[in-house]
Order: structure tokens, then C-alpha cells, then sequence
């Protein structure tokens, strides 16, 4: 118990800490205790933020929304397609297209950056958002979660059922098993959404347009001038604070979802 | 390689294997490429493409015609950049200090991964939500924004950490050239080590409680019952968070580039991927993406060299 309490505390404190230091006043940062409130500058700090360099911010912002959550949600779906189709569908060359996608979960994506930038620069997509989107849609973790969930999720029987009823395969898995599926959809599009939010090496690679950026390269980047510009060390850590808060709070009111996935896909 | 991989797949999917339809009927060619082609296509486009890509260019060099100044065209160079990988001392000395990373980080984190998910599994412990999302919520920090959050910690004009030490008179230094290493290794296990508990929680409650029932009347105490019983049951999870681990350590680069701009001790070739992206700035593509392709092959061969390992020993 008391080692619990220990580790919750080492895991909470950085943020504790953020939380604390994006209330204060710049100059308070140094010269009052890091665990401490003092002025509250709070909204002071979220004004100059969101109206620097002329409201930078919350472009990255979106952008890291748009990235994250739009790139999830295609690659849920065509995931999803896979994965059914894999655990569902009996064709030769099954197997074989898994076990390329199995490998592809243990490329690491830092290793495919270099190489993607240089086809895109090749084909003029550098610099653009089709650059860090197009790469992100692609998970073979989540094939490989589809296909799990779906073995487990959709039974045999009913898709008989709906075959002999005269329903087209993608009907039934859009009206039927992707219902079934649901839950567990929801996982994947978690993680993969996680997975896009925090990339950084890809966007940084591909991206030298600051209005592309997302929030992570953008803070990345402030973070960086700090020892010329000081003034921007209130701003990162308020960025910062900014850009986590949404998250866990979507991660905590979702926990219900990532819980069952993670029981089910976790290899039992 | 193959061989493992299928096995890797039976292990995961042994639902439907069981449970082959016996009459034939089913999607017709068409339809199946229909389910298959949206992931396919952009799978081969960005990950297959890129990796021959790389592996292709690996083999180039770039020489000149006609001494220094003369036009440079690329060609067929065989092994030559390979060489150069291996000859090159940042390359090892990149490998030396993530591989010492590896061994110190993956299993502390793993170690103290499992042994939550097992007080979170004992009847014992209460408020379980709590300690199990506070653990998990560094899971959706961006890695960059948790080393920005761990380097106002490290540094000394901020750190309240800093602070509370030296008022006990200890000096740490977080950035020092000793300490680095490790203060990186804590953002790390920092963002994973909750991740990681919670597939490892995850499998521990799919345990069927009749088991824990029948060892305590073989006379098994909780100890017992933990690492005889429980362990061994979620080694299959152990061994994915490992392989998963594998794979981030050798991925490393936003926490020690966030670390580098505070920190002079950490080179612009801390890690390998750092010395494959400030390689690859250098213009020299070829020599990057035979680093890339070294760094992938280890990645490669530790993870299905630990994977094959475990299996043979644990019989999965």
C-alpha cells in the first residue's frame, strides 16, 4: 500500500507540478517553490498563449487534432476491414498476408521516416498535410487487434444467417459486426489516435511549414528558443498543460472502452 | 523469421482456427479484395515501399567524376555503407549507450509494471481506480511534452525536486554526463511503466478464480500463489510488453532531443536514430538509410530472438 502510494505519487507530480507552474507568473517560476501556488496568472497565461505569434497555438492545436483524430478514425475503419476480413473470411494466402502484417508491427516507425521522406520528396508531398496524415492511417497493430476482436466478437452462426438472408458481406459488416465489434473498434481508434498524437519524429521529418505543425513540434520548437527568449518558458509549460488536460480527461471517460479492449486483446 | 511469425499468430488468434466453418459458400474473390485493399494499399504504399526503399538505397554511394569538384552521381556500392556503419565510433558508441539503457530500463519498468498489476489484483489493496489511472494517464502524454514536463524537474533553477534534495544536502545533477542517461530512462519508464501494469492487470483478470481456489487448498500462501500461479499464467503479456519495450528503446529520440536543448551533455548522436537523422541532415541519404536498415535488423533480431527464446522455455 504504501509502495502504491509512493508510485502514485511519482506519477502524478510532473503534472502537479505543470499544473501548478502554468498558474504562475513567468517570474515567479524560478524565484518561488516549483509545489507551490502563488499569483494566480493563470488566464494571464492562457491569453499570451493562445496570442502568440499571432495565435500559432491553437492552429497546431487543430492540426494535431486533425491529424490524430481523423487519421484514427480512417485507420479504425480500414483496420477494422482487414482484421474481419483476416478472421473471418477463409482464402488462400491468409496466413501469409498476416504474417506481413505482423512484421509490419515490428518495423520501427522511426526507421520508416528517413525513407518516406524522401519518396514524398520525391512526389512533392513534403510540407503538406498529406505528409504526416497519409503515413498515420496505417496500423498493423490494429489489423492485428481486428482480427483478434473480431474472432472473438462476431459469430460464425450469424454470419450464415445473414448470408442465407441474401445480405451483401459489407452490409453485415456494417449493420451487424462492426456492432459486435464495437468496443473493441473503440480500442483501437484509442490507441491509434495515441499513437499519431504522440509521433513526433514523422511530423518533424516531413514538416518544416510551422502552420502544419502539430502541438508536439510546435512546443518542441518554443522549447528550443527558450534560452534566448525566456518569455517562452510560460508559454510551454502552459502549452503543455493545455495540450494534456483534453486527453486524460477523454482517456479517463473512456476507460470503460480501453479496459475491455485491453482484457480481450491482451493475448490471453 | 516466417516460422516464428506464424507461430506468433496462432498464439494470438487461437479462436478461429477452432472454429473453421465446415460448408463452403462464403465471400466471393472480390468482395474479400474489397475488405482487404483499403489497408493494403496504403500498407504497401507507406511501410512496404519505404522499407525496400531504404534497404535499396543502403546499397548506393554517392562518388565523383573527375576529383573534389567534379559532378557526383550515385551507384552500386554493395556493402560499402554497411562498412562504414560498422567502422563508424558514434554508431557504437550510440548502440553501447542504448543497449545500457535497455538493460537498466526495461526490466526495472517491467519489474515495477508487474508488481502493481499484482497488488492491483489482490483483494488487499483499495481505491484500485485511482492508483490504476493515475498510472495509466502518462500514457497519453506525448513523449515530447513529457520530457519538456520532466526537464523543468531536472532543471536546477526550477526544480523543486532539486530544491527538496539539497535542503537534505544532496547535489544531484540530472543533466550531468553520468546522469543523463538515466534521467531520460526515467521520463521513459515514466510514460510506460502504467501501460504496461495495465495489459499485464488486463490478463491477471482473465484468470479463472476456481485456480486460486484449488492452490489454497493445495495449501499455496498469496506469494506462492503470485509468481507460481499468476506470473506464469500472464507470461504470453510479459512477453509482449517486453517485445514492445524492445522495440521503444531502440526507437528512442523525442526524450533525449528534448533533453539535448538543456543538457549539453547529450550529442546530436546520443541515439542511433538521432545519429540516422543528423546523418541523413548531412545530405548523406545513403549512409542514413543504411542505419535505419541496422537499427531495424536489430530491432528485428531482438525482438524475435526474445520472443523464440521465451516460447521454447515458457512452452507457448
Amino acid at each position: 500500500m504504501a509502495l502504491m502510494l509512493l508510485l502514485t505519487i511519482y506519477f502524478l507530480l510532473p503534472v502537479y507540478f505543470l499544473i501548478v507552474a502554468a498558474t504562475k507568473p513567468q517570474g515567479d517560476l524560478a524565484a518561488t517553490n516549483g509545489l507551490a501556488f502563488s499569483h494566480f496568472n493563470l488566464f494571464s497565461n492562457l491569453h499570451t498563449l493562445f496570442t502568440r505569434n499571432d495565435g500559432i497555438f491553437l492552429k497546431w492545436a487543430l492540426n494535431s487534432v486533425i491529424y490524430a483524430v481523423l487519421g484514427a478514425a480512417v485507420g479504425t475503419l480500414i483496420s477494422a476491414l482487414c482484421g474481419y476480413a483476416l478472421a473471418k473470411f477463409r482464402f488462400k494466402g491468409r496466413e501469409f498476408l498476416f504474417s506481413v502484417v505482423l512484421g509490419g508491427v515490428l518495423v520501427p516507425t522511426t526507421a520508416l521516416a528517413l525513407p518516406l521522406f524522401l519518396l514524398f520528396s520525391a512526389t512533392g508531398l513534403v510540407n503538406t498535410y498529406f505528409a504526416v496524415f497519409l503515413p498515420s492511417i496505417v496500423s498493423p497493430f490494429g489489423v492485428y487487434l481486428a482480427r483478434i476482436f473480431a474472432a472473438a466478437a462476431v459469430p460464425e452462426e450469424l454470419l450464415e444467417s445473414a448470408r442465407l438472408d441474401g445480405a451483401g458481406e459489407f452490409r453485415t459488416f456494417f449493420s451487424v459486426s462492426s456492432r459486435l465489434m464495437a468496443p473493441s473498434l473503440v480500442t483501437i481508434f484509442l490507441f491509434q489516435f495515441v499513437a499519431i498524437w504522440n509521433n513526433f519524429f514523422l511530423p518533424m521529418v516531413m514538416l518544416q511549414k510551422e502552420s502544419l505543425f502539430p502541438v508536439t513540434l510546435g512546443l518542441y520548437e518554443w522549447n528550443g528558443q527558450t534560452a534566448r527568449a525566456p518569455l517562452l518558458q510560460e508559454s510551454v509549460i502552459t502549452g503543455s498543460l493545455v495540450s494534456i488536460v483534453p486527453v486524460i480527461i477523454v482517456f479517463i471517460l473512456l476507460q470503460r472502452f480501453w479496459r475491455t479492449g485491453l482484457a480481450s486483446g491482451s493475448l490471453k | 523469421m516466417t516460422d516464428t511469425e506464424t507461430r506468433v499468430a496462432r498464439v494470438a488468434a487461437p479462436r478461429e482456427s477452432r472454429r473453421r466453418r465446415p460448408g463452403g459458400g462464403g465471400p466471393r474473390a472480390g468482395t474479400i479484395v474489397a475488405f482487404l485493399t483499403p489497408f493494403f494499399l496504403p500498407f504497401v504504399l507507406f511501410y512496404l515501399v519505404p522499407v525496400g526503399y531504404a534497404i535499396w538505397q543502403s546499397f548506393r554511394v554517392v562518388r565523383r567524376s573527375g576529383g573534389q569538384y567534379g559532378t557526383s552521381y550515385t551507384t552500386w556500392g554493395g556493402f560499402e555503407q554497411y562498412g562504414q556503419v560498422f567502422q563508424n565510433s558514434e554508431f557504437w558508441s550510440s548502440i553501447e549507450r542504448i543497449g545500457l539503457f535497455g538493460i537498466v530500463q526495461v526490466p526495472v519498468m517491467l519489474f515495477v509494471a508487474l508488481i502493481m498489476a499484482l497488488l492491483l489484483d489482490t483483494p488487499l489493496l483499495k481505491i484500485k481506480a485511482f492508483f490504476r489511472i493515475s498510472a495509466f494517464m502518462p500514457y497519453a502524454v506525448p513523449g515530447v511534452i513529457a520530457a519538456i514536463m520532466w526537464s523543468y524537474l531536472y532543471s536546477p533553477q526550477l526544480s523543486p525536486v532539486v530544491d527538496l534534495l539539497q535542503g537534505i544536502g544532496l547535489h544531484p545533477d540530472f543533466l550531468g554526463p553520468g546522469a543523463v542517461l538515466w534521467s531520460a530512462a526515467n521520463v521513459s519508464t515514466w510514460l510506460w511503466t502504467g501501460y504496461n501494469m495495465l495489459i499485464m492487470y488486463s490478463a491477471l483478470q482473465s484468470i479463472p478464480q476456481e485456480i486460486y481456489e484449488a492452490a489454497k487448498l493445495d495449501g499455496a500462501g498469496n506469494w506462492a500463489i503470485a509468481w507460481q500461479i499468476k506470473v506464469p499464467i500472464i507470461a504470453p503479456s510479459i512477453v509482449l510488453t517486453t517485445v514492445f519495450s524492445i522495440i521503444g528503446t531502440l526507437q528512442l529520440y523525442a526524450e533525449p532531443a528534448v533533453l539535448r536543448q538543456i543538457s549539453s551533455n547529450i550529442s546530436s548522436t546520443f541515439t542511433p536514430n538521432m545519429l540516422a537523422y543528423a546523418v541523413a541532415s548531412g545530405n548523406n541519404y545513403q549512409q542514413a538509410a543504411a542505419i535505419s536498415v541496422v537499427i531495424a535488423l536489430i530491432t528485428f533480431v531482438l525482438s524475435f530472438g526474445f520472443m523464440r527464446l521465451t516460447s521454447k522455455r515458457a512452452g507457448l
